[in-house]
């Protein structure tokens, strides 16, 4: 007998069980189920949400692979006393890609990988157990997501806790994947942010081992660009290093460059709006050049706390931080997301103009993304409700029309 | 008068198994069967009751909710069952055909001089008045309020769907007749809609004739009444089938009622896909075993694979099709099919799915749904493949959550169900649109009326 037969003969005995929702997600995971129509359509396209989800992982692939790397680069940079010289991309991938960096990266961003999997997933096979639904793909998306948008050393624990809190309070509570109002994977960021804020701020996080050896000899520092920025120190790093992503970060967010390649590949598979991306950037060089603007009337000066990152030229703001991570994995979530394309414009542009607002007036925390998705979060629904209300109004405009 | 109707949103899905346009004679059927589920609402109340001799379009029951409304038996002979299911619901009319057919004799009329309320009652009288169905909600047309404007398509869009052009071939005369006779029942036009100029509507006097361009769902009545004249609150707008029109038409010229069509059997499954000349109601063992069926884990399907109602092999033709589809079933496994590089399926993304790169190509799919039901996640996919000027996610989102104002104000009034079978292909959640849809209208007719 067929491994196929076996378990189809399985599915049958666990049906109506408590266990059936936990046993079909493993074996849907091996086999596209042998589900057929049974009202409306009599055939169907080809792609189903775990595709769907499935495209959004492998376009995020690059940026974990690339993490893994960065990690031991940042962590030997740091001992060494600082990076390499900077000459050129390829020139410097030998300093990057060395098996050394790679054994850091896989001590310390898989086990990141696999707990947030695992917590999580126990969390939606249990919710799908006792609300006896399907376990619903969201979260292959939101796990792969937490990994790469925590600092490096970020505890175990604390990553458990947060995704526990994000899963059930961002979630399942609302009702699970499709009915969440806030971006999970965010919620998780903001828990950790909020409740754990001397972890997860300031100068020691970015760079593996930076904690442990506070206060010793051997003490490392690694800032992030933006850091520095709100910290009004000068920058040791160049736009090129932050565009192909040698610098620290949060594990995945570094290279814009394999984020933008990520965004290509959601924009060309029809999975990621373009709407949200293109007006995201949008909104933040028009901030960005309103902050130039202000410094360039004089309105602020040297001494202003808020002066280096005003200063900072325009489409800078696109290369450093998490922004080109934040709006293109996760300002597209399409469910806490604009849900119209008129809406999608405008909520992506909000996010990207707030986004550069908050990171400039923010020095405690300069990293404005992920507080301007989750606002945009909120207001999507209201940016939905005054376009679907213009389509109204057209209606009702034609009936008045004819009735004249 | 000829105008365009163009759209750019839509998907044509092509299929493997067209039609070939060559016409065979159907084997007669023993038994011909009038099933009421077919026209949406009608709760048939008995006329022929089981013995009863009738002819060729003698009624069979009528409607509970008019009873002017009379449903006609298609052929000449004796109602042997009336089968009945749950709660004694009348599922079917069984008629058992005579060798010799009789028509009940309606007598010809000269449609010219004819009033609307003689066109009306003639109709009613002979049985023809199911073929005029309405909008909103997308049942059969209430005789007594008159409709702002009348629709006809003389396109089919959707996939292996009959070609009208072919099937109406040599009816102008009858499609005429029965033109002119819609005309005089609406004060405003009637609008017929064709694929090209060579279509036998493309001539037809006494209406504005629209030409169409671009995909499915270019053929549906509701993308042309939106482009044409949208239906507003308290507008009621009727659309009759071109096949239906034919059968109307013969009435009118020679007062009898011929329930003769001509309908595609296509689909993958099929041997030798083309058309037959079969009647209303007929078994369809009489032509669909003559097409020759590939296997038999197949599905068999009274109308095309968007919008049809699946058959058993020892059913009927349904009244309101022109075509008739089998495809394979698809009841098995897939080993990691919701992973791997996809070529022989369609697909509206391009996640892994490569029908982006092969526009010509025909595709054999079967009825697997590729995947499981789940909540509404992905957005703004449904808009790509839908024509009309509304917001189809939160439309079926107020269907969903009954919220009667809401349908009402996203323009619930202008949809039918067919409406939504490309939003049913393209969703990712695999959401049963149409039943929603279907649902949804059904109480607002309740509650709105």
């Amino acid at each position: 007998m067929s491994l196929k037969n076996k378990l189809h003969n399985l599915k049958e005995q666990y049906k109506g069980t408590k266990m059936a929702p936990a046993f079909n997600a493993i074996h849907t995971f091996l086999y596209l189920p042998n589900e057929t129509t049974h009202a409306g359509a009599h055939v169907r396209g080809a792609d189903d949400l775990k595709r769907t989800m499935n495209m959004v992982i492998l376009a995020m692939v690059p940026c974990l692979i690339w993490g893994m790397f960065n990690a031991g680069y940042q962590h030997y940079s740091a001992i060494a006393g600082g990076t390499p010289e900077f000459v050129s991309f390829f020139d410097h991938l030998k300093y990057f890609f060395t098996l050394d960096n790679l054994l850091i990266g896989a001590k310390k961003v898989l086990p990141l990988v696999i707990v947030s999997y695992v917590v999580g997933l126990a969390i939606e096979f249990l919710f799908a157990v006792i609300k006896k639904h399907e376990v619903e793909e969201g979260y292959l998306v939101t796990g792969m997501l937490v990994p790469l948008i925590v600092p490096i050393d970020t505890p175990l624990w604390m990553l458990s806790i947060a995704v526990a809190f994000g899963v059930v309070i961002g979630k399942e509570v609302f009702g699970g994947t499709g009915m969440n109002v806030l971006n999970p994977a965010l919620t998780i960021r903001a828990f950790l942010f909020f409740a754990y804020p001397t972890w997860m701020s300031g100068d020691k996080v970015w760079v593996h081992d930076a904690v442990n050896r506070v206060g010793t000899p051997d003490a490392i520092s690694g800032e992030t660009m933006l850091g520095m920025l709100a910290q009004k120190k000068d920058l040791t790093y160049g736009m090129d290093e932050a565009f192909f992503g040698f610098i620290p970060g949060s594990v995945g967010e570094t290279s814009t460059l394999l984020i933008a390649l990520g965004a290509l590949i959601l924009i060309f598979s029809k999975i990621a709006s373009w709407r949200i991306i293109a007006s995201g950037i949008v909104g933040a060089l028009a901030m960005g050049l309103i902050f130039n603007g202000v410094i360039a009337q004089g309105w602020i000066t040297e001494g202003s706390k808020f002066y280096d990152l005003m200063n900072l030229p325009f489409w800078n703001h696109l290369l450093i931080g998490g922004f080109a991570f934040g709006i293109t994995f996760m300002a597209t979530d399409p469910v806490s997301g604009a849900q119209t394309n008129k809406g999608k414009v405008w909520y992506g542009f909000l996010i990207g103009f707030f986004a550069v607002m908050i990171r400039v007036f923010n020095p405690a925390y300069p990293e404005g993304i992920m507080l301007a998705i989750l606002l945009m979060n909120v207001f999507a629904p209201t940016i939905d409700h005054y376009v679907v209300q213009g389509n109204i109004n057209k209606r009702l405009k034609r009936l008045k029309v004819k009735t004249a | 008068m000829s105008k365009d109707i163009r759209i750019k949103k839509g998907l044509d899905i092509s299929l493997q198994g067209a039609a070939e346009k060559q016409l065979a004679q159907a084997i007669k059927s023993n038994t011909y069967a009038i099933n009421p589920d077919d026209f949406h609402g009608v709760i048939p109340k008995i006329i022929a009751k089981v013995g009863t001799e009738v002819k060729a379009g003698s009624p069979l029951f009528y409607s509970k909710s008019n009873d002017q409304i009379l449903f006609n038996s298609p052929v000449s002979g004796e109602v042997v069952e009336i089968v009945r299911g749950a709660k004694r619901k009348i599922l079917s009319f069984k008629v058992l055909a005579d060798k010799e057919q009789q028509y009940e004799d309606f007598g010809a009329k000269n449609v010219a001089s004819m009033s609307g309320d003689q066109v009306k009652s003639h109709l009613l009288q002979a049985g023809c008045w199911p073929f005029i169905k309405q909008r909103p909600y997308d049942i059969i047309a209430n005789p007594e309020v008159a409709p702002k404007a009348i629709f006809v398509s003389g396109h089919n869009s959707a996939p292996l769907a009959a070609d009208l052009d072919y099937v109406l071939a040599g009816k102008e005369n009858e499609l005429d007749a029965a033109i002119t006779a819609l005309s005089k029942l609406t004060s405003g036009k009637v609008h017929v809609s064709v694929n090209n100029q060579a279509s036998p509507l493309a001539k037809v006097g006494n209406a504005e004739v629209h030409t169409l361009s671009g995909p499915h769902p270019i053929g549906n009545v509701s993308t042309q009444i939106a482009k044409v004249d949208p239906i507003n609150k308290g507008e009621i707008v009727w659309v009759v089938s071109a096949q239906d029109l034919v059968i109307i038409g013969e009435l009118l010229l020679t007062g009898k009622y011929n329930a003769t069509r001509k309908i595609a059997v296509a689909g993958s499954s099929v041997k030798s896909p083309k058309y037959y000349e079969t009647k209303i109601g007929a078994e369809v063992s009489t032509f669909a075993y003559d097409a020759g069926i590939n296997g038999d884990n197949v599905r068999m399907i009274n109308g095309n694979v968007l919008t049809g109602i699946t058959v058993a092999p020892d059913g009927h033709l349904a009244s309101t099709v022109d075509t008739f589809t089998v495809i394979p079933e698809g009841n098995d496994y897939e080993f990691f099919g919701w992973n791997k590089p996809i070529f022989n399926k369609i697909s509206y993304s391009r996640a892994l799915t490569f029908s982006w790169l092969f526009p010509k190509k025909k595709y054999d799919l079967n009825t697997n749904t590729n995947g499981e039901h789940r909540a509404f996640v992905v957005t703004g996919n449904y808009e790509e493949v839908f024509p009309l000027d509304i917001y189809p996610l939160q439309l079926l989102k107020a269907f969903s959550y009954n919220d009667l104002d809401e349908m009402e104000k996203l323009g619930a009034y202008e949809i039918a169900p067919e409406d939504f079978a490309l939003t049913e292909f393209v969703c990712v959640s695999k959401q049963n649109h149409q039943e929603i849809v279907r649902k949804g209208l059904d109480l607002m007719y309740k509650e709105i009326g």
